[in-house]
């Protein structure tokens, strides 16, 4: 009766259930990268998780439920993978703060250390930190089934360290009865933490000075004060960029290291962890002799892989697959959901008397849903092939093969996959600067990705240059119009890269970190973990950067649909003659979006474009195009009261940019002015999508304006050089 | 001798860790030590960073830091892991 009572607490009435939610106990989840601890963490939890944020700092904790007994649910939070606790960056710190509940983290009942049994030594070292600070722990042992050879034993793991150990295999969910058995009765037991570990006298004499240092709140007892005194002297440095520590310790930590003089205490301290393990690694594995068997074969993988030849053949074939899935292949899906918002916007407009309403409806709401669901297919077919790359270990070695290159741009290795991304749309590129750990190479990679030809441009691109450049070859062979679509692409490489350069060096300096890249063993996907991150992260978009695409294409819509015009407007009285009716309604349509705020505002900033070559028409094709860039053909038709113009195909459109005179005569349009345009669409942000992408990373506004500024400022003044340059040379 | 001077499938005892102090404590922690041994498992074929095998796994460091690291030489040429596991040798 009793075990069930649990169970059915969701059918009773809510004054009958338990208030057990506000005690939920906390299980912190630690470990190694690559050591399969979001897998174990999805077993523990099932299909409750849900991302949330560590205050502070970019960076996300999951959080999901764990039943461990009929009456028992605790709470879990699955820390990013760490190898040490010791902490020089703000990243670092949280696995420090999760499991000693400092900051503003609640101390937790229970640590569960994944551990990957295949690395055991290196993964036990984090444990003898957490056992040193007298942390109640539970090891999991994973990855058990990699090392059939030469298993460790569990039951010799417990005893050396006095803590519960049971071995595990996440992925086919094995051991997690034990497991679940053995946190229950783990929760809120602090381990005796004597281990035999031979500190240098004089080390522990510097840790326990050190320890005097700490805030009261963080001290406890001896053992476990000299523990974090060890801590602080193996993390704190004059420049490190952690938060919250008191200067007195921060000093105390820099006199010990002083006054130590030839003695090398990080080397003290790390070495005689690593002298205890060793001394004791027979006794761990009962004698036998592990074969490393999974490290030969993907050392086999890795001599084709990383073959100075093949391996960057592959690489680039993979790199092509990458970029043809996100170019190309989502093409299909995205024409879905236009076609599906397209339909469900005229059965709202054969359904509805013309008017207000109808107009927020459809333009407004159903087409400012539709530009959040449009980004679904490439987020999800991105993160589909992220999944994958990291889960194998690929990703790993694509950081590796990249580094070279990469590096001399200030970039990380691992900026590669989602720079290419962004050839194809800066959305999901931005999301998928997540594979980096710290918070600079994030931002950064942020910063440049936006500058990259998206495939939104092109649209933009073919227009200009199918309407101002004629159809002609140079030197006999090379067609002027394919040129000048690969020199827009490299011109976008180009200051990407120089941005990355520049921007790495001043806005975003942070220091240049030596690398230290793990190569993970090649590993099978494991496709459940990647359906799952594929919907966390596309659910992570609707939510939060949805609905400020949401918000912003109302705000576009009323700017560019508002003030209306007065009923019967002056010029359509006298002039009206045997003009078709739909002409006229087009003609009122641009005379009302000239009437609008955006036409105003076109107007306004016209002295302002003119010295690019741009008239108050194209000022509001770019204030339009802040829905999507491709949005300022169909506005660009609307100007000019063409009606409808179709993006793909604008024959209407284009014969107009030809045709149009100014009022004494010329062309409107040159093709130094369609030059001008291309480049001002090349580098400034007109997208209001990749705005609330970044806003939604960098969890503010300041680098959404930051990203703004500095890209339409480098476009206006790179468009007013080709304009103004390329007159007085007279073009 | 230097991490950076070795060659391809050599086998050589860390002597002394160098460079800068958060890269070096970080090495040391994954288990690169004064001790231990390491192989140079390849290059990356732009010709850096390095892929070494420590204790059972695989870390990369690029040349530059490789540079801070004193070795003594161990084994030349393709060596089995499963080299006598002889104690730390402090020979020059």
């Amino acid at each position: 009766m009793t075990e069930s009572a649990g169970e059915h607490a969701g059918a009773r009435p809510a004054a009958a259930t338990p208030p057990k939610l506000a005690a939920r106990q906390r299980v912190v989840l630690v470990g190694n990268p690559n050591v399969g601890k979001s897998t174990l963490f999805n077993a523990l939890t099932g299909q409750r998780a849900r991302v949330g944020n560590y205050p502070g700092v970019t960076v996300e904790l999951r959080e999901g439920q764990a039943r461990l007994g009929p009456e028992l649910e605790v709470e879990v939070v699955d820390v990013p993978g760490s190898y040490s606790l010791s902490a020089r960056s703000a990243e670092e710190q949280i696995a420090l703060d999760c499991v000693l509940g400092l900051a503003s983290q609640p101390a937790p009942e229970l640590v569960v250390l994944v551990v990957d049994a295949g690395q055991l030594i290196r993964n036990l070292y984090l444990a003898l930190q957490l056992v040193e600070l007298r942390v109640p722990l539970v090891i999991a042992l994973n990855m058990i089934d990699e090392v059939t050879d030469a298993p460790p034993s569990p039951s010799a793991i417990s005893q050396l360290l006095g803590v519960p150990c049971v071995s595990t295999n996440a992925r086919k969910r094995e051991g997690l009865v034990p497991l679940r058995e053995a946190m229950a009765s783990a929760l809120g037991v602090t381990p005796s933490g004597a281990l035999a570990l031979r500190y240098p006298k004089a080390l522990i004499e510097d840790a326990d000075r050190v320890a005097e240092g700490l805030p009261d709140s963080w001290r406890r007892n001896v053992e476990r004060d000299r523990a974090l005194g060890l801590w602080a002297l193996g993390s704190l440095e004059p420049d490190d960029e952690l938060e919250h520590i008191p200067q007195g310790l921060r000093d105390r930590c820099l006199r010990a290291h002083e006054q130590a003089g030839d003695r090398d205490l990080d080397r003290e301290i790390i070495a005689t962890r690593y002298a205890f393990l060793d001394a004791h690694a027979a006794e761990l594995y009962e004698g036998a002799q592990p074969a490393g068997e999974k490290r030969a074969s993907s050392e086999r993988v890795d001599r084709v892989l990383l073959h100075p030849v093949f391996g960057f053949v592959i690489f680039l074939a993979v790199m092509l697959v990458l970029f043809q899935t996100l170019f190309s292949w989502a093409d299909p899906l995205i024409s879905l959901v236009e076609a599906t918002f397209g339909g469900l916007s005229r059965m709202v407009e054969g359904a509805l008397p013309d008017g207000l309403l109808r107009d927020f409806l459809v333009e407004g709401l159903i087409g400012g849903v539709g530009n959040v669901v449009v980004f679904l297919p490439q987020i999800l077919l991105l993160f589909l092939f992220i999944g994958l790359l990291e889960d194998t270990g690929y990703m790993a070695r694509v950081a590796y093969l990249m580094d070279r290159i990469m590096r001399s741009l200030g970039l990380h290795g691992r900026a590669f996959v989602p720079m290419l991304s962004g050839f194809a749309c800066a959305v999901p590129a931005i999301l998928a600067t997540r594979t980096m750990e710290r918070w600079r190479d994030r931002l950064l990679t942020m910063l440049v990705i936006p500058l990259m030809t998206c495939s939104a441009r092109l649209p933009v691109y073919t227009l200009i240059i199918a309407a101002l450049f004629p159809p002609a070859t140079v030197l006999g062979v090379l067609p002027v119009q394919g040129l000048l679509m690969v020199a827009m692409y490299l011109f976008s490489v180009l200051v990407a890269l120089v941005s990355a350069a520049v921007i790495g060096r001043t806005v975003v300096k942070g220091r240049q970190v030596p690398l230290i890249l793990e190569l993970p063993p090649y590993r099978l996907p494991n496709p459940l973990a990647v359906l799952r991150m594929m919907w966390e992260r596309s659910w992570l978009f609707l939510r939060e950067a949805g609905t400020v695409i949401l918000a912003a294409t109302v705000v576009l819509w009323v700017l560019l649909s508002f003030p209306k015009l007065p009923e019967s407007g002056p010029a359509s009285a006298p002039t009206a003659t045997a003009e078709h009716a739909e002409e006229d309604g087009a003609a009122r349509r641009a005379r009302q979006l000239e009437h609008s705020y955006a036409g105003r505002v076109g107007h306004a900033i016209e002295p302002a474009l003119e010295p690019l070559g741009f008239d108050w028409k194209i000022g509001v094709g770019i204030i339009g195009a802040f829905a999507a860039r491709e949005v300022f053909i169909s506005t660009m038709g609307l100007v000019y009261g063409i009606g409808e113009v179709d993006d793909d195909d604008p024959q209407s459109l284009r014969d107009k940019i030809r045709s149009e005179k100014r009022d004494d005569g010329t062309p409107a349009y040159t093709p130094l002015a369609g030059l001008s345009l291309m480049i001002f669409f090349a580098l400034a942000c007109q997208c209001m999508s990749t705005l609330a992408v970044v806003k939604r990373e960098t969890r503010g506004y300041r680098w959404p304006a930051f990203l703004f500024a500095y890209m339409t400022g480098i476009a206006y003044l790179a468009s007013l050089l080709v304009f103004q340059l390329g007159r007085a040379m007279g073009f | 001798m230097m991490l950076a001077d070795i060659a391809v499938g050599d086998t050589v005892t860390v002597e002394h860790v160098g460079g800068p102090r958060a890269f070096r404590r970080r090495l040391m922690e994954l288990g690169l030590l004064p001790g231990t041994r390491v192989r140079l498992v390849g290059v990356a074929p732009l010709g850096d960073p390095l892929e070494l095998l420590v204790r059972g796994a695989s870390l990369s460091i690029r040349r530059a830091e490789a540079e801070s690291i004193r070795i003594v030489q161990v084994a030349q040429g393709t060596m089995p892991d499963s080299s006598p596991a002889a104690s730390p040798a402090r020979a020059s």
